[in-house]
C-alpha cells in the first residue's frame, strides 16, 4: 500500500495525529479544519462505530475532492440518526431515497453532474450491510457492471441494526441476532451462509475495492483518497462495530474493530480491476477468542463447557484469510 | 441563492446542532495530568516527561531549562547518575526503557557547547544563608536558594568544588571540564564559593557571617577502617585518598598489582584507576558475590571488562611487608551472610587499597543543642532540618542513599524548605498527582523503537587513557530517544481524542493548548478514554 | 411536421424535444419502442446534452431519475404493467420527495396470470401514489401531452405519468404532428428546481418526518394536485395557442350537451366510443362521451359539469378493482354526489380483450332501455367462467385456472396419455 509508515516520531502513523509531524503527513482527522461532514447532534448510540466511519469517509473524500461531494444514503442507522426532522447532521449535499436504491440513485446524480459537466462534484452512495448486500444488490450490481462514475461506501455492522438487529448475509457464523437467538442446537447464525461482498465487487473487475476499519484511521483515509483520484465504479467496505448489537462496551469499538483487523476475520485489502493489489499486514495478531470475548453476541459460545468447536472454526475462517490475503510475513 | 425547501423533507445544514446530546450522559471524560512514573522515580524530582516533551521537537534550550528548575547538574548527572527513572519507566514493558539519562547528558553538552546561562533570579532578598560543603548536595542548594533571590555563600574544605564528583568518581567517568563548566554556570548565577574554608563551629560561622541559616552538606569524606594487621612498610591506603590524589599533580603510585578490599562503586573506580595509572593486576577482593554487590552491574561488568578480576567470597586476614595477603575464604550462610571457613591462601600485591565504606566528619556540629546524630549520620525532619532550627542538612551526611542525584535531590529540597522557614512560615509540597501505571495506556500506539545504546569507547584506549569511557548520543540520537518517551500521564496531542469521537465533541484548541470536551455533545462513551495512549483521561460520574 | 409514424416513436421524438438531460429505462412491452429510440438518438448524438442509462430493474430506472432529478437534471423514465410496480416504492419516493420527472406508462394488464396486451390496471395500480395521471387518446395527444407534462411537473415540482394504451397507441403507425424545436422551447423553459443538491448550498434531502410533521407533508401533496386541476387546464390552453390543436385539458367531452346517456372513458377507448356515438346519434339517440383525461387529479367540479344534467352514466372501465367493482366510476360516482341519475359500471377489455364496436353499440342500446346490470362485464365468456366454477366445485385440486382454460381453448396441448 502506498501509506508510508513513519518511523522515530514516537506513535509513527498509528495516531490521529502528531504534533511533531508536518501537517501534511497527519491524518485529515486530525486538522482542525476538518470539515465534521457528519455533526455533532445525531442520535447515534454512544460509541457508534458508524458514525465514526461516516465521518472519517465523508471528511477524507471532501479533503481530496476540494469539498464537492454529494451523498447518497440509503435507509438505515446512518439515515436516521443523522436527519430526524428537524435536525440534520449532514454538513455536505445529502440525500435519501430508499433502502435498496442508492446505487442507482447516485448513479443517477452522477449522471446528472456528467450532463451538467459538473465532472468536479463527486458523488458517494452509502449504506449499511443490509441496504448494500441484500435488498439493495441488484442495484449495487447494475451499478458496478455499468460502470457509473460513483464510490459506493458500505458500513458493515454485520446486520440490520436500525430494526433491532437482525440477521443480514453479512452477519458472520455463530453470532447472536434477533432472528438468529442464541438458543437450540445451532445457536446464533448458522455456517456455511453469508457473502463476501468486496469479492463479488471485484468479481464485476470494477476501478477500486477495498476494505478498511475505523481502527485504522490513516489506512482508511489513503483508500478512500485513491478512490477519489480514480474514475467509474469503485467500492470501499469500512468494518465499523456496533456497540449495541454486538454487545460490546461502546468505549470498545475501537479495539474491537482492531481485534477483528489484528486476528485476521477481517482482512484490510486493495483491489483494482479484480486484482489484488495490496493488503495490510497483521502488526500483532491475536487469535479470534480476544475478539470474541469482548462482545455478547458471542457469549453463548463461552458457557460450561465453552463451544471449543465453534471457536475453533472460526479460527479456521481466519486462518483461511491470513493464508488466502497474504496477512503475515 | 437559497432555494424555498419543501417542508419537512428537506433540512438545512447544521440542524443537528439544536440537539444537545450531552444530556445523554451518565458519565463524563475529563483530562487528567497523571504522574509519570519517571518523575516519579527521580530523587531530584526532575520533570523528565516534561523535558523530554520539549526536547521532542528539538527545542533543547527549553528542554534543558525545564530540566534545571529542578536540577542543576544535568551534564554531570547524564554521567553519574544510576537512572531509577529508567528502571521505572514504563516504556521497557513494551521494548526497553527510554534513555532518559542519555538524553539528559545531551541536553547538558549542549548547554555547555552554546553557554546557556541559568535565568537571573526574578526577586532580592536581604536573606543570607550558609552553606557548607560544595559536593552535589551544597550546590543544589545554593542554586536553588539563588534562584528564590536569597545571598548564598558557599563554604569549601577543599581547595575545588565538586564534593565527591570531583574527589570520588574518576575523570574516565566525569571529565572535570564538564564538571567545572557546570560549577561555574552556578556561581555565574551569584553564588559565592569560598575554598580552603574548614568550618569547625556551625553557629559560631554563622553568628560572624550573621548568616540567617545555614545548609550543610559536608559529605562523607572520611575512609572507614577494618582491622589489618600490617607490616611496617606494606602499603595500604584508602580509596578516598587514592581517587583525591587524582586530582593532583602527582598521582598515586600503586604499583604493578593493586588489590581493592571492597564491593561497592569506589572500588571498582579505584580499580578502574589503577589499570589506568599502569597497574598490570588490578583485583577486587570482595566477602560476597556478584549479586550481592554493592556496586551496580553495568559498572562491574566495564570493569571486567576493562581487565579487572574480582576474587569473590574472600575477606583480608593481614599484609605482610613484601606485599603478601593472606586472604580467607567465605561462604555465605542460609541467611546470605558470609562466614569464615578457615581456609586461606595468599595474594601479591604491591599495594592495597581499602574501599570499605565512608563516614562523615561531624566534628562541626559540636556544641550544636537540639540535634540528633544516629549510626554517624545527622537526622533530618522531612523538611529536611536538623533539630537545630534553621541549621538544615542533606546529601551523604543524612541518612538516605548516598548517590549524587539524591544529593541534588535534598538539595532542592532543603532550598525551598530553607526559603518558606526564612519567610516565616512553611512550605507544602503540591499533592502528587495520581500515578501513570501502565496499564492505563494504550500501547497499540507507539511506534516500534528500540533504544538507542550509547556508544562505548573501544577496550584498547578505555584501559591507557582516562577518556570518557560511556559517550553521548548525537543530536539525532537523542532525538530519537527522547521521541521514545510515551509520554505517561501528560498528553502529547496525538489527536487520538479529538479524531476518534463519534460525536465530534472534543475541540481542539490549537498547537500547544491540547484540548476540550464539549460537553453539550459528548454522550460519555468513553472511546476517547480507551484510544488516550498515554492515559490523559478519566471518567467521572456525571451528578444529578 | 407531420409524420406517419409509430405512436412510441412519436413519443420519443416529443420527449426528445423537451430536452431531457437524463434518461434511463428498463425494456418492457409494449413501452420498448419508445426508450429504443431515445437511446438511439442520444448514442447518434442527435439528442445532445442527454445521458441515456441502461439500468437494470425498474426500480433502478426511477432511482436514477430520483437521484438526477435531486441533483437538478430533467429526467425521464417509461415503463408498463410489472414494471411500475417492480419500481413501485420508487414511484411513492418521487411523488413523497416532489421531483419533477416525467414517466410514460404503456398501459398493459398485471400478471398472474403474465399478459402483455393493453388494459388500464398498471397505472390504477398507483393512481393513489400522488403523481399526476393523464390519458392519452390518441398519439397525437400522447406526444403533446409529454411536452405538457414537463412543464406541469416542474411548475408544481410534482411527478407526472403519461398513460397511453399499450399497442393500440404504442405500436400503432399514425400521422402525427412533431412540433419543433422552436416551438418546444418556447413552451418549456429550462428546469428551476425548487431544491436541489449543491455543492455551494448543501441540504439534506428525505428526512425521516414523525407523527409530528408528516400528515402536514402529505396533506401539501394534495394540495399540489388541487393546484393542479388549475394549472392543467390554464397549460392546455398555452399548448393550444402556441402549437395550434386541443391535446390535454382535464376532461374532453363529446356532443355531451343535450346527451341523456354519457358514456365516460380514459384512453383510446374514447375513440371507438365516439364512433358509436356518431352512428347512434344519426339514429336519435341522446348520447354523447367524456373523456377523461386527467384522472389524478380527478376533475370533480368538470365531470359533475359534464355529467349531471344526464339521465344515465355508463363507465367503461379498462381496470377492476377485484372485490368491488370499478376504479373510474367510484370517481364518476363522487363527482356526482347528490345528484340523482343512474350509474353503469362496465369493465371491459381486460388483458387486451377487443372492445368491438358492435359490442359497444349493443352495450349503449341496452343502457337506453336501462337494460343493464350495475356492473357488467363486457363481452366475458360466461360458459369459460362456469365451466371453471364446475371444475372447481368438483375437486379440491382443480389445478391452475390460467392452464385450465387454455387447455379448454386448445391453446395449450392436452396433457400426455
Amino acid at each position: 500500500m502506498l501509506l508510508q509508515p513513519i518511523k522515530f516520531y514516537q506513535t509513527g502513523t498509528f495516531t490521529i495525529g502528531n504534533r511533531l509531524l508536518a501537517e501534511g503527513q497527519r491524518s485529515v482527522q486530525a486538522n482542525m479544519r476538518r470539515t465534521n461532514s457528519l455533526n455533532s447532534g445525531h442520535r447515534a448510540c454512544q460509541g457508534c462505530g458508524e458514525a465514526l466511519g461516516a465521518r472519517y469517509a465523508i471528511d477524507a473524500a471532501m479533503q481530496a475532492s476540494g469539498n464537492r461531494v454529494m451523498a447518497v444514503n440509503a435507509t438505515g442507522c446512518l439515515e436516521v440518526f443523522s436527519t430526524p426532522y428537524p435536525e440534520t447532521s449532514w454538513q455536505i449535499p445529502w440525500m435519501h431515497s430508499l433502502f435498496g436504491n442508492a446505487a442507482a440513485v447516485a448513479a443517477g446524480v452522477a449522471a446528472a453532474m456528467r450532463v451538467k459537466g459538473r465532472r468536479d462534484v463527486k458523488v458517494i452512495a452509502q449504506g449499511g450491510d443490509g441496504g448494500t448486500m441484500d435488498i439493495g444488490f441488484g442495484c449495487l450490481s447494475g451499478m458496478f457492471e455499468r460502470n457509473d462514475d460513483v464510490l459506493y461506501i458500505c458500513y458493515d455492522n454485520e446486520a440490520y441494526m436500525n430494526t433491532g438487529v437482525q440477521r443480514s448475509s453479512a452477519t458472520p457464523p455463530l453470532a447472536r441476532t434477533a432472528t438468529t437467538p442464541a438458543v437450540g442446537k445451532q445457536p446464533g447464525n448458522v455456517f456455511g451462509t453469508g457473502k463476501n461482498l468486496p469479492l463479488i465487487a471485484m468479481a464485476h473487475q470494477i476501478p477500486y475495492v477495498a476494505t478498511a476499519s475505523v481502527a485504522n484511521l490513516r489506512d482508511l483515509e489513503t483508500k478512500v483518497a485513491r478512490a477519489m483520484g480514480i474514475g467509474g465504479a469503485r467500492y470501499i467496505h469500512i468494518h465499523v462495530p456496533c456497540p449495541l448489537g454486538w454487545g460490546s462496551d461502546p468505549a470498545d469499538t475501537i479495539k474491537v474493530a482492531r481485534m477483528a483487523v489484528e486476528s485476521g476475520l477481517f482482512p484490510l485489502f486493495e483491489a483494482e480491476h479484480g486484482e489484488e493489489t495490496g493488503r495490510y499486514r497483521l502488526r500483532r495478531r491475536v487469535p479470534v477468542e480476544e475478539y470474541l470475548r469482548l462482545q455478547k453476541r458471542f457469549a453463548h459460545l463461552f458457557g460450561f463447557p465453552p463451544d471449543a468447536r465453534g471457536i475453533a472454526a472460526i479460527q479456521a475462517i481466519a486462518d483461511r484469510n491470513i493464508q488466502r490475503f497474504g496477512l503475515l510475513g | 441563492m437559497t432555494m424555498t425547501k419543501p417542508f419537512a423533507i428537506t433540512l438545512d445544514p447544521g440542524s443537528s446542532l439544536a440537539n444537545r446530546t450531552g444530556t445523554w450522559r451518565t458519565q463524563r471524560p475529563v483530562y487528567v495530568d497523571r504522574l509519570p512514573p519517571c518523575n516519579n522515580a527521580c530523587p531530584a524530582g526532575e520533570d523528565i516527561q516534561g523535558w523530554l516533551y520539549q526536547a521532542e521537537s528539538g527545542d533543547y534550550e527549553a528542554a534543558w531549562r525545564t530540566l534545571t528548575l529542578d536540577n542543576p547538574l544535568p551534564a554531570v548527572m547524564g554521567r553519574v547518575c544510576y537512572r531509577p527513572c529508567e528502571d521505572a519507566c514504563n516504556r521497557s514493558k513494551l521494548d526497553a526503557a527510554v534513555g532518559i539519562n542519555s538524553v539528559e547528558r545531551f541536553l547538558g553538552d549542549e548547554a555547555i557547547k552554546h553557554g546557556w546561562k541559568f535565568a537571573a533570579p526574578g526577586t532580592e532578598s536581604v536573606k543570607r544563608v550558609l552553606v557548607i560543603g560544595a559536593g552535589p548536595s551544597g550546590l543544589s542548594a545554593a542554586y536553588h536558594l539563588r534562584r528564590l533571590g536569597h545571598r548564598v555563600r558557599i563554604a569549601e574544605a577543599g581547595p575545588l568544588a565538586g564534593g565527591m564528583m570531583r574527589f570520588g568518581i574518576p575523570q574516565y567517568r566525569l571529565p572535570r571540564d564538564v564538571l567545572d563548566a557546570e560549577v561555574q554556570r552556578i556561581v555565574d548565577l551569584g553564588v559565592e564559593i569560598e575554598f580552603n574554608r574548614k568550618v569547625t563551629n556551625i553557629l559560631d560561622t554563622m553568628q560572624q557571617g550573621k548568616f540567617d541559616a545555614a545548609f550543610l552538606a559536608v559529605g562523607a569524606h572520611i575512609a572507614k577502617r577494618a582491622y589489618i594487621p600490617a607490616g611496617a612498610a606494606a602499603r595500604m591506603l584508602d580509596a578516598l585518598s587514592v581517587l583525591r590524589g587524582m586530582e593532583g599533580e602527582e598521582k598515586p603510585m600503586l604499583g604493578r598489582r593493586v588489590v581493592v578490599y571492597g564491593g561497592g562503586n569506589t572500588a571498582l573506580d579505584v580499580a578502574r584507576t589503577a589499570k589506568r595509572l599502569g597497574a598490570t593486576e588490578a583485583i577486587i577482593v570482595y566477602r560476597r558475590t556478584r549479586e550481592k554487590m554493592a556496586a551496580h552491574d553495568f559498572e562491574v561488568e566495564e570493569a571486567l571488562q576493562e581487565g579487572v578480576m574480582i576474587k569473590w567470597l574472600s575477606t583480608i586476614k593481614n599484609m605482610a611487608d613484601e606485599g603478601t595477603l593472606t586472604v580467607e575464604k567465605m561462604a555465605l550462610d542460609e541467611t546470605g551472610f558470609p562466614q569464615p571457613t578457615g581456609e586461606f591462601e595468599t595474594l601479591e600485591a604491591d599495594s592495597l587499597v581499602l574501599a570499605l565504606g565512608q563516614d562523615v566528619d561531624l566534628s562541626l556540629l559540636n556544641g550544636v543543642p537540639g540535634l540528633a546524630i544516629k549510626d554517624g549520620t545527622v537526622q533530618v525532619g522531612p523538611n529536611m532540618m536538623t533539630g537545630h532550627a534553621g541549621i538544615f542538612a542533606g546529601g551523604d551526611m543524612v541518612p538516605a542513599e548516598r548517590t549524587v542525584t539524591v544529593a541534588v535531590g535534598h538539595g532542592k529540597k532543603a532550598a525551598r524548605h530553607i526559603d518558606a522557614w526564612l519567610r516565616g512560615g512553611v512550605h507544602a509540597p503540591a499533592p502528587k498527582h495520581e500515578l501513570a501505571e501502565f496499564e492505563k495506556l494504550n500501547p497499540w500506539y507507539y511506534t516500534d523503537a528500540p533504544k538507542t545504546v550509547r556508544p562505548v569507547l573501544d577496550l584498547a584506549r578505555r584501559t591507557s587513557t582516562f577518556e570518557e569511557v560511556v559517550q553521548g548520543l548525537n543530536e539525532t540520537n537523542a532525538l530519537f530517544e527522547a521521541r521514545r518517551c510515551l509520554s505517561c500521564g501528560n498528553c502529547f496531542e496525538c489527536d487520538n481524542c479529538y479524531g476518534v469521537c463519534p460525536d465530534n465533541a472534543v475541540i481542539k484548541l490549537g498547537p500547544g493548548k491540547r484540548f476540550e470536551f464539549n460537553y453539550d455533545y459528548c454522550k460519555g462513551c468513553g472511546l476517547c478514554v480507551s484510544e488516550c495512549p498515554c492515559g490523559a483521561i478519566t471518567m467521572v460520574p456525571e451528578t444529578i | 411536421m407531420l409524420k406517419q409514424i409509430e405512436g412510441s416513436r412519436a413519443v420519443a421524438e416529443a420527449v426528445a424535444l423537451c430536452r431531457p438531460e437524463v434518461i434511463c429505462a428498463y425494456p418492457i412491452t409494449p413501452q420498448t419502442h419508445i426508450v429504443e429510440a431515445l437511446s438511439e438518438m442520444v448514442k447518434a448524438g442527435e439528442l445532445a446534452n442527454c445521458e441515456f442509462i441502461n439500468v437494470e430493474s425498474e426500480f433502478a430506472a426511477l432511482s436514477v431519475a430520483i437521484g438526477a432529478s435531486a441533483a437538478g437534471a430533467r429526467s425521464y423514465t417509461a415503463t408498463a404493467s410489472q414494471g411500475i410496480l417492480f419500481m413501485a416504492e420508487a414511484v411513492y419516493n418521487a411523488a413523497g420527495l416532489g421531483l419533477p420527472i416525467v414517466m410514460t406508462i404503456g398501459n398493459r394488464a398485471i400478471g398472474a396470470p403474465i399478459n402483455i396486451w393493453n388494459d388500464q390496471s398498471d397505472s390504477m395500480a398507483l393512481r393513489d401514489a400522488g403523481w399526476i395521471q393523464l390519458y392519452a387518446e390518441t398519439n397525437q395527444e400522447a406526444a403533446d401531452l409529454h411536452i405538457q407534462a414537463f412543464r406541469l411537473a416542474e411548475e408544481l415540482s410534482c411527478p407526472v405519468m403519461v398513460c397511453m394504451d399499450g399497442f393500440i397507441l404504442t405500436h400503432a403507425y399514425e400521422r402525427v404532428d412533431i412540433p419543433t424545436q422552436a416551438q418546444v422551447d418556447a413552451y418549456l423553459p429550462n428546469f428551476e428546481p425548487v431544491q436541489v443538491l449543491d455543492c455551494a448550498d448543501p441540504v439534506s434531502i428525505g428526512a425521516m418526518v414523525g407523527p409530528d410533521a408528516f400528515f402536514e407533508v402529505r396533506y401539501l401533496q394534495h394540495h399540489k394536485q388541487l393546484r393542479a386541476l388549475e394549472l392543467v387546464p390554464q397549460l392546455a390552453e398555452e399548448f393550444r395557442r402556441q402549437f395550434g390543436r386541443d391535446s390535454g385539458g382535464l376532461v374532453k367531452r363529446y356532443r355531451c350537451d343535450d346527451a341523456e346517456t354519457i358514456v365516460v372513458a380514459l384512453g383510446s377507448l374514447n375513440g371507438t366510443i365516439k364512433d358509436v356515438v356518431d352512428e347512434m346519434r344519426g339514429q336519435g339517440y341522446r348520447i354523447g362521451s367524456l373523456a377523461i383525461c386527467s384522472f389524478r387529479p380527478f376533475p370533480l367540479t368538470e365531470v359533475r359539469a359534464a355529467l349531471g344534467h344526464a339521465k344515465r352514466v355508463v363507465v367503461l372501465e379498462k381496470c377492476l378493482a377485484i372485490g368491488i367493482g370499478g376504479i373510474v366510476s367510484s370517481g364518476v360516482r363522487k363527482a356526482l354526489s347528490g345528484i340523482v341519475l343512474k350509474g353503469y359500471t362496465v369493465i371491459a377489455g381486460l388483458g387486451g380483450r377487443a372492445i368491438l364496436r358492435k359490442s359497444l353499440r349493443a352495450l349503449f342500446e341496452n343502457a337506453e332501455r336501462d337494460d343493464l346490470e350495475q356492473l357488467t362485464f363486457l363481452d366475458l365468456k360466461w360458459d369459460i367462467v362456469n365451466r371453471e366454477l364446475a371444475r372447481m366445485r368438483e375437486q379440491r385440486r382443480s389445478g391452475p385456472i390460467a392452464e385450465n382454460i387454455l387447455r379448454e381453448l386448445g391453446t395449450v396441448a392436452a396433457r400426455i396419455g
